[in-house]
């Protein structure tokens, strides 16, 4: 299924954190206990350290993140799902041996085997940043509208920052150390995604993009971003 | 186009740059208090003397004194609603950072984490 173009050769299944001890997994936290735990367990079969940014949920969701065995940093109030991210970064860079940093989505959306493929990626090629690309192949479906919106982020993102990506506002992405230090993410809410590519194409670091596949369930779509929240985006982006 | 309508919207592009450009600083600050001044000073004088402020928006191309304070009005509006939105955001930076400090340090250290995680999840 991994059609990753680095690394064609998949990966066997691999006792915890054989291959990936330089690595830290962020996952930004809000109220997603339902499902938490089993993210964490996943990404925990392949990635030893996984650091959940809990920001201010009112659920069980820390609790339940920490049991399954991830580090849990909580916000001590909500924040907003940018300042979570830019927190875990900090976490990870506290890590000495931290050689990549992996931000991934905690509702369950992401392939923990496509993080995998794109860590081993950026080191076989000796990347800063790997974005994930739900439009790079077919697999991932998405209703009509929240397509176009997507496309239209891409097309303005794309303008803006002289990056040529097809996918602006996937959570799935992979930083080396130097990439994650030069991130400063200021926009707390949403507006974060654009703010990343932005910096991205600011810097001189060396990216590229990955197909990855997301999957959408009943339970991520009615926790995604309602269409209408690509306006307050805009307007967080333009007001700086 | 009508003189008030050119110094109106020359007004309105420059305390908008002004007040987006704002870093804070005493001398933007300094501005926001000038404009704000000359904006009370207006309404009084448009409650004392109302044909002085007439003949003064007849001057600019302005039919009444009460319309050129409402234009005023406008402006400041406009100029309250940029500060403040460059205040909230300021004052959210420094929440984030303040909260994001006191996240990491009550957090456990990466090497503790090291420690802890073995290679299975945590029982407890």
């Amino acid at each position: 299924m991994t059609t990753s173009a680095a690394s064609p050769t998949p990966s066997p299944p691999r006792p915890a954190a054989a291959g990936f001890d330089d690595t830290w997994v962020v996952v930004p936290l809000f109220c997603e206990a339902t499902v938490i735990a089993g993210v964490v367990q996943g990404l925990r079969e392949q990635f030893a350290h996984v650091v959940c940014v809990d920001d201010g949920s009112t659920d069980a969701s820390a609790d339940e993140a920490e049991r399954a065995g991830a580090v849990v940093v909580r916000h001590a109030v909500n924040l907003g799902q940018g300042a979570a991210l830019q927190t875990g970064i900090a976490y990870a860079l506290r890590d000495p041996r931290t050689r990549s940093v992996v931000t991934f989505d905690a509702d369950g959306q992401h392939r923990v085997e496509d993080a995998a493929a794109m860590v081993r990626r950026l080191e076989d090629e000796d990347l800063d940043v790997v974005f994930g690309s739900r439009f790079l192949d077919r697999r991932t479906e998405l209703d009509r509208l929240k397509k176009v919106v997507l496309r239209a982020a891409v097309v303005y993102t794309n303008r803006t920052t002289g990056l040529r990506l097809t996918d602006a506002h996937n959570g799935l992405r992979v930083f080396s150390r130097r990439g994650a230090q030069t991130l400063r993410i200021r926009h707390n809410r949403m507006a974060h995604a654009s703010e990343i590519v932005h910096q991205v194409g600011r810097s001189d670091l060396r990216w590229a993009e990955q197909p990855v596949h997301v999957l959408y369930t009943d339970y991520s779509r009615s926790k995604g971003q309602s269409v209408l929240n690509s306006i307050n985006i805009l307007v967080e982006t333009l007001l700086g | 186009m009508l003189a008030i309508q050119v110094l109106l919207i020359a007004v309105v592009l420059v305390v908008g740059i002004v007040l987006v450009r704002s870093t804070a600083g005493a001398r933007h600050q300094a501005v926001r208090r000038l404009l704000l001044g000359a904006l009370v000073a207006l309404a009084v004088a448009s409650i004392l003397v109302p044909t002085a402020v007439t003949a003064a928006a007849n001057v600019v191309g302005v039919g009444r004194g009460a319309d050129l304070l409402l234009y005023g009005l406008v402006i400041a509006f406009l100029g309250f609603v940029v500060s403040s939105y460059r205040r909230a955001r300021h004052l959210e930076e420094t929440v984030t950072e303040l909260a994001r400090r006191l996240a990491l340090d009550e957090a456990p250290t990466p090497e503790q984490a090291r420690h802890h995680e073995g290679d299975g999840p945590v029982q407890d």
